[in-house]
């Protein structure tokens, strides 16, 4: 596992999109603050992520990790650069398209308070299906038993676990559910955003574990971001995010510091 | 999916959301049972006299004669002579005719001398008649029938014998006491004046006071020359002539006449108003009710009003704790984004909320309006002779309804609002 920014050898066209190699996210020359006139908070040279790779990105809390991905989201755009993901340059879709692109291949694990507090279990993971034709498509005739499936592969499908309000749960449960939820109608890409930081040490390995085996069977490429450098030898490919990301060399404070 | 969604939230925060809607229901009650009660006080007070083609008095301002002659305000300023009533009343375009003879009262209850056909042919709301709770209508020179207050009030009935008074006030110096009258009937309760009149015949009153008048009595004497009350004044006037046989110099305060046909009113109007032998005017009593309407009509308009307020009030409520949750639901809104929902989503989310409050608010009112309606009807009607409809809500009200829901959508896009700024500033970073 070197840590380098840029995989060259990786690089594939992304029109290619049956190659098994191909691009999922592609970065170039990205630079974004938020406010004009500001210095910029990410200024990615270059950033290149496959097909079915697995991406950790270490970072220290407000580094602008949480930005970068945001970027990749299509949430916010980037002032200078391109963010193509799946071949698609976001920059060029309408923040509408960029919302139906997102919801048809993104799925996103936030640190914690992933749930949506009144919907079931079943319901939080079927959620995305709600916003997106393509991942209901793909989910099957029965999108509620591919998310009974799923959570039965993160040991989650038990009837009293499916049944009980989510705010019962654990954090472990709801992390888990979570993943579910980002899996579900195979998005190509699973955004992972300090998953794992409300996490003991044990249901920590336990649960990217799950979160690598549910990727791989869905074949989606994984963003992992987090600050705990001991995660990184797990994946694929790890990157410092202070050396891919310019801005962190300058001195620069963003007033959107991220909390993470 | 979105409605899903707000249904699902509300039901997740369900003591906020059923005080809410507790509140607006409340405030719809109120606006929709006092704009109900409104135009039914209006209707009742529009049809306390019904039927009636005209109604003469002598000459006074109409809303005047109205007043004393159909809602027993005040006091008539001159009579009408007996002769001149058998005159017009004998006109061949007459169906049939009400004398009426006010001046006395009972226990602050007004007294009405009438002849029997005022129980053949006044009319209220909308063409009812009069009908007898029990009883029978006078027959007897001292009977008496009594409206359903007065009964219930005095809590007479039928065989209580009554004595009345000279004057109108609640408590007279000058009783008829030797002549008392005997209770035969009691009116069911109507929502108009005839409910609080105490309904004798004209040979009763002329009986009383052809008595009274030979009592030497220089204080009721007096007391009939100061007030000038417009009452029957058949001895004073002719102390010449015996009294109990002067019939033609008995007088009346007004009669109502029923027309053969309605097309004949304003010539017969023409005809009373210029009626030689005695200065006489003749109303229609359609508008002038109106007219008195629209001098009482100012408080019915400020109670809708103050009820209007109370309506935004309750929706205020709403916009209250619909933006003290934002703050919270900033999180679950980055979530929605996540998963592909659109700012327009998480706006129309909580948009969606607060339609759903509104629109349970006001079905909740409606329902316990129209089982309050069903639950005080009979008492409205027998306390107040208010017969309040539980049918469809009129148009008026299903207006209001209709304004209702758009002002809770209305203040539903301030927090719709906020929160689409909101999601759009905080995308997907949640802050902890």
């Amino acid at each position: 596992m070197q840590m380098s920014p840029v995989d060259a050898s990786r690089a594939v066209l992304p029109e290619s999109g049956a190659h098994p190699r191909a691009a999922v996210v592609e970065l170039t020359g990205l630079r974004f603050a938020w406010m004009r006139g500001t210095p910029p908070v990410i200024d990615v040279e270059e950033l290149r992520i496959a097909a079915g790779e697995r991406v950790f990105v270490r970072g220290a809390s407000g580094s602008g990790k949480s930005t970068l991905l945001s970027l990749v989201a299509g949430v916010v755009t980037p002032q200078a650069g391109s963010v193509r993901v799946l071949g698609r340059d976001m920059g060029a879709l309408s923040s509408a398209q960029r919302d139906r692109f997102r919801a048809d291949h993104i799925g996103f694990i936030f640190q914690m308070f992933n749930l949506i507090p009144y919907l079931s279990v079943l319901e939080n993971v079927t959620l995305p299906c709600g916003f997106s034709v393509r991942r209901k498509t793909a989910a099957g005739p029965d999108v509620a038993a591919e998310a009974v499936r799923l959570l039965g592969h993160l040991d989650m499908a038990a009837v009293d676990v499916l049944h009980r309000p989510v705010t019962e749960l654990s954090v472990g449960q709801q992390q888990r559910v979570a993943a579910a939820r980002a899996l579900i109608g195979a998005p190509q890409l699973v955004i992972a955003d300090e998953p794992t930081s409300s996490l003991d040490a044990d249901r920590r390995r336990a649960f990217i574990d799950l979160l690598f085996r549910e990727c791989a069977r869905e074949r989606a490429a994984l963003l992992f971001v987090s600050h705990d450098a001991s995660l990184a030898s797990l994946f694929d490919r790890a990157v410092e995010f202070t050396e891919i990301n310019q801005a962190c060399a300058h001195p620069a404070a963003s007033p959107r510091a991220e909390a993470t | 999916m979105i409605v899903g969604l707000a249904v699902k939230s509300l039901r997740n925060r369900k003591f906020t959301a059923a005080l809410t809607v507790v509140s607006i229901a409340l405030s719809v009650v109120l606006l929709l049972g006092v704009e109900r009660i409104r135009s039914e006080a209006r209707e009742s007070f529009a049809s306390t006299v019904s039927g009636t083609d005209l109604i003469v008095g002598a000459r006074a301002s109409p809303v005047h004669l109205l007043l004393y002659s159909v809602f027993h305000i005040g006091n008539a300023t001159s009579n009408i002579r007996w002769d001149t009533y058998l005159a017009i009343a004998s006109r061949p375009e007459v169906a049939w005719s009400i004398p009426i003879s006010l001046g006395d009262s009972h226990r602050g209850f007004r007294v009405l001398g009438t002849s029997h056909d005022y129980f053949g042919h006044f009319r209220f709301a909308r063409d009812r008649r009069l009908v007898l709770a029990s009883g029978k209508p006078f027959e007897d020179a001292h009977d008496a029938v009594l409206g359903a207050e007065v009964a219930r009030e005095l809590g007479y009935d039928v065989g209580r014998s009554i004595v009345i008074a000279h004057g109108t006030g609640e408590v007279s110096f000058s009783l008829h006491k030797d002549q008392p009258f005997r209770v035969v009937g009691v009116l069911a309760p109507t929502g108009t004046p005839v409910d609080r009149t105490v309904h004798v015949s004209l040979e009763g009153l002329d009986a009383v006071h052809a008595e009274h008048n030979e009592v030497a009595d220089p204080l009721a004497a007096a007391l009939r020359t100061a007030e000038d009350d417009g009452h029957y004044k058949a001895a004073s006037l002719g102390s010449a002539e015996p009294p109990g046989g002067a019939l033609p110099r008995r007088t009346i305060s007004a009669f109502l006449i029923g027309l053969k046909s309605r097309s004949a009113a304003l010539s017969m109007q023409r005809f009373v108003n210029e009626y030689a032998p005695e200065p006489l005017i003749a109303i229609l009593p359609g508008p002038t009710l109106q007219e008195v309407w629209e001098i009482v009509g100012a408080a019915e308009k400020t109670l809708l009003a103050v009820s209007g307020l109370v309506v935004i009030v309750g929706l205020v409520g709403m916009l209250v704790a619909l933006l003290t949750s934002l703050s919270e639901r900033r999180r679950e809104m980055a979530v929605l984004r996540s998963v592909g929902a659109r700012p327009l989503h998480v706006f129309g989310l909580i948009l969606g909320e607060a339609a759903l409050l509104t629109v349970a608010g006001i079905a909740l009112g409606l329902a316990v309006l129209y089982l309050g309606l069903l639950a005080g009807q009979s008492w409205l009607e027998s306390r107040f002779g208010l017969h309040v409809g539980v049918g469809w809500p009129s148009v008026h009200e299903v207006g209001l309804i209709i304004s209702v829901t758009v002002a809770g959508l209305l203040i539903g896009l301030v927090p719709a609002y906020r929160i689409y700024r909101y999601s759009l500033a905080d995308g997907m970073t949640i802050r902890i």
